[in-house]
C-alpha cells in the first residue's frame, strides 16, 4: 500500500536522463550527483539566450533582468530553509560553504587550547578544513565514535564536550550510512558550552525538509547537484550575527563596499562572501530544481523514501552474504545503503552489475575516518531519490545475484 | 563497451583466489607503501635485492580483484630479474595498461591484465603494485648510490 501519492515513474519522465528514450540506466546514485529535470535544464538556457549579462553592475535593462533572476534563486533558496535572503551565500559548492566558516571564522578564533569535535561519519569536506584551521591555529581535532548500529555515539560526545570545545561539525544525514543525526539536540548540548555548529545538509536538505532554525546549527552548508540543481554552486546558510561578526573569505569584486589604495570596506551580507562573478544560470537553475521540489513537496519527497528505503533494506538482507550497514530503521536514516558482499570486493561488484546499467558507488565515498570505524576499506552504496522506483530496487537485486554467478563462475 | 570476460579472466580471478607472494619477508632491502586515494586501496610491499638482482617479493594490502591479482602476478614474475630488468618490465606494464603496443615477453601472466587497458576507471587498481615497485626500486639505487658514496 503506498503511503506517497509521488509517482516516480512518471517523475522520470521529466529527467531526460531517466526517460524511456534515455540511456537506459537504473541509476542509484544521487547521494553522489543527482538527475536534472528538464525544468531546471530550461531555466538555464532560458537565462543564456534571454538575459546574460553580468549582475549587480549594471544599469541596462539586460543587466537589471539577470541580477533578478539570479537573485530569485537566492529566495528560492531562503524559503526551502526558512530564513531572510541576507543570510543564504552561493558558493561553489558545499565543500567552499565548509570552507568558508573553517577560514573566516575558525582561523581567526581557534587557538592551541581550543578542541573542534567533528563526527566519524563526516564526509572529507567537514573533517579536511578543520584540520587546516588545526594545523594554523594549534587547536585540535576531535573524532565523535559511531556505534556498531551506525548511530552516533551520543554518551561520548557528553563525554567529549567542555569548555575547550569551540566547533562542533556533524553532518545532517551520513552519505554513507544514511544516519540522521539529532543535530538540534547534539547544537543544544554544544552551545550549552559556547560552541560554534557547523552542519553539513548536503544529504538532508535535497531529501527532507529542513528549517535551518529547528535544525539549532549556526551554519549550514549543502550544494546545488545533489538536490535536482547544476554543478557549480553551493550554499551556505548561517545565524546573521555569524555572518555580520566574520570577515570575508575571498577578496574580490562585489564583496566590496569600498576599496582605496590602504584597504577596503565590505558589501553587506551575504555579497560580502561572494567575491567575483557569482555562478548566475547555476543560480538559476538552482531556483528552478527548487520549484520542482517543492512543487511536489519535500514532505511526500521524504515519505516516497521511507517507503523505497524500507524495501531496499529488505531485499539487500535476503541476499545471501550480504552486510548493510547503518541504521536498518527507515524513519531513522536517509535512502544511501552501504553494503558489503562476502567474497566480492565492491569495485568488482560496482563493475560487474554496470553490465546491466546499474550505477552505484563503490569506494571510500570521501568518508575514510568512518571507513576506519567500520574496519572496511570501501563499500558498495546505493542511494536512492524522488525518481526512484521498486523496479529500481529490483534491478539491483537482481544484478547483484546475476554478478555473483559470473564471478563464481570464471 | 568492452565485455566482462575481458577483465575478468579465469587467470587473473585464480591468482586473486590464490594469492602469490602474499606475507613478509624476513629481512627485505626495501619496504614501501602505496595507496589509491580514489577508492582506498592500499598496499605494502617487500623486497629482497641481492647482488643487482631481485631475490623475492612480498605483498600485503586490501583491493579489488584487479588489484590484488595484478599484485600477486608481479610477485611471481619478478624474482630472478636484475633491477634493470624490474624497471623494464614495470615500464613494459605502465605502457600496456596505457594501451600501447608492447613487447609482451616477460610480462608473465601479468600479460593477461591487458584487457584491463579498456577499462579506465580499473586501470589504477592494476598499476598499483607495479608504482610501488617502481617506488621500492628508485630507493633501492638511491640508498646503493649513497652507500657507495660512503666508502
Amino acid at each position: 500500500m503506498a503511503l506517497t501519492t509521488l509517482d516516480p515513474e512518471a517523475l522520470r519522465a521529466d529527467f531526460p536522463l531517466l526517460a524511456d528514450d534515455g540511456p537506459g540506466v537504473v541509476y542509484l546514485d544521487s547521494a553522489a550527483t543527482s538527475q536534472k529535470p528538464a525544468s531546471v535544464l530550461a531555466a538555464m538556457d532560458a537565462y543564456y539566450r534571454e538575459t546574460n549579462a553580468n549582475v549587480h553592475r549594471g544599469v541596462y535593462g539586460l543587466a537589471v533582468d539577470a541580477t533578478d533572476r539570479f537573485e530569485a534563486g537566492r529566495d528560492a533558496v531562503a524559503g526551502l530553509v526558512g530564513v531572510d535572503r541576507e543570510q543564504v551565500v552561493f558558493t561553489k559548492n558545499a565543500s567552499e560553504a565548509l570552507n568558508l566558516v573553517a577560514w573566516a571564522w575558525g582561523v581567526r578564533n581557534l587557538g592551541p587550547d581550543d578542541e573542534i569535535l567533528v563526527t566519524a561519519m563526516e564526509h572529507h569536506s567537514n573533517i579536511v578544513p578543520w584540520h587546516i584551521v588545526a594545523g594554523i591555529t594549534g587547536a585540535t581535532v576531535r573524532l565523535i565514535p559511531v556505534t556498531p548500529g551506525g548511530e552516533l555515539d551520543l554518551d561520548a560526545f557528553t563525554g567529549l564536550l567542555g569548555p575547550q570545545t569551540k566547533v562542533l561539525a556533524a553532518a545532517h544525514v551520513s552519505n554513507v550510512l544514511g544516519t540522521i543525526n539529532p543535530v538540534a539536540e547534539l547544537a543544544a548540548a554544544a552551545h550549552g558550552v559556547g560552541a560554534l555548529v557547523v552542519a553539513d545538509g548536503a544529504q538532508s536538505v535535497p531529501h527532507m525538509p529542513v528549517d535551518f532554525a529547528e535544525l539549532g546549527a549556526d551554519a549550514l552548508a549543502f550544494t546545488g547537484h545533489k538536490m535536482l540543481g547544476p554543478t557549480g554552486i553551493g550554499v551556505l546558510v548561517a545565524r546573521r550575527e555569524l555572518l555580520e561578526s566574520m570577515e570575508p573569505f575571498l577578496g574580490g569584486g562585489e564583496m566590496i563596499s569600498q576599496v582605496t589604495a590602504d584597504g577596503a570596506t565590505w558589501n553587506d551580507i551575504p555579497w560580502k562572501f561572494e567575491a567575483g562573478t557569482p555562478p548566475i544560470a547555476e543560480a538559476v537553475g538552482l531556483g528552478a530544481a527548487i520549484r520542482y521540489l517543492t512543487d511536489i513537496g519535500l514532505t511526500e519527497v521524504r515519505a516516497h523514501e521511507i517507503e523505497l528505503t524500507a524495501t531496499l533494506l529488505d531485499a539487500l538482507r535476503e541476499i545471501p552474504g550480504l552486510t548493510v550497514y547503518g541504521p536498518t530503521d527507515p524513519a531513522r536514516r536517509g535512502g544511501a545503503v552501504s553494503f558489503a558482499l562476502d567474497g566480492i570486493h565492491p569495485h568488482d561488484l560496482a563493475q560487474l552489475i554496470d553490465r546491466d546499467g546499474v550505477c552505484v558507488r563503490a569506494g571510500h565515498h570521501c568518508a575514510q575516518p568512518l571507513m576506519e570505524e567500520l574496519g572496511t576499506p570501501a563499500t558498495t552504496r546505493a542511494s536512492l531519490y524522488l525518481y526512484n522506483s521498486e523496479s529500481d530496487v529490483e534491478a539491483l537485486v537482481r544484478s547483484i545475484h546475476r554478478a555473483r554467478e559470473f564471478f563464481d563462475d570464471v | 563497451m568492452p565485455g566482462l570476460e575481458d577483465l575478468y579472466q579465469e587467470l587473473i580471478l585464480d591468482h586473486y583466489r590464490n594469492r602469490r607472494g602474499e606475507g613478509h619477508l624476513d629481512d627485505p632491502t626495501v619496504e614501501v607503501d602505496q595507496n589509491n586515494p580514489l577508492c582506498g586501496d592500499v598496499i605494502h610491499m617487500e623486497f629482497k635485492i641481492e647482488d643487482g638482482k631481485v631475490a623475492d617479493v612480498a605483498h600485503t594490502g586490501e583491493g579489488c580483484s584487479i588489484s590484488r591479482a595484478s599484485a600477486s602476478m608481479l610477485a611471481e614474475g619478478l624474482p630472478g630479474c636484475t633491477v634493470e630488468e624490474a624497471f623494464d618490465r614495470v615500464e613494459r606494464f605502465r605502457q600496456m595498461m596505457h594501451g600501447e603496443e608492447i613487447d609482451d615477453e616477460d610480462l608473465g601472466d601479468a600479460i593477461a591484465l591487458q584487457g584491463v587497458a579498456k577499462f579506465p576507471a580499473r586501470i589504477k587498481c592494476a598499476l598499483l603494485s607495479w608504482t610501488a615497485t617502481n617506488e621500492a626500486l628508485l630507493t633501492y639505487q638511491s640508498d646503493a648510490r649513497s652507500n657507495g658514496d660512503g666508502h
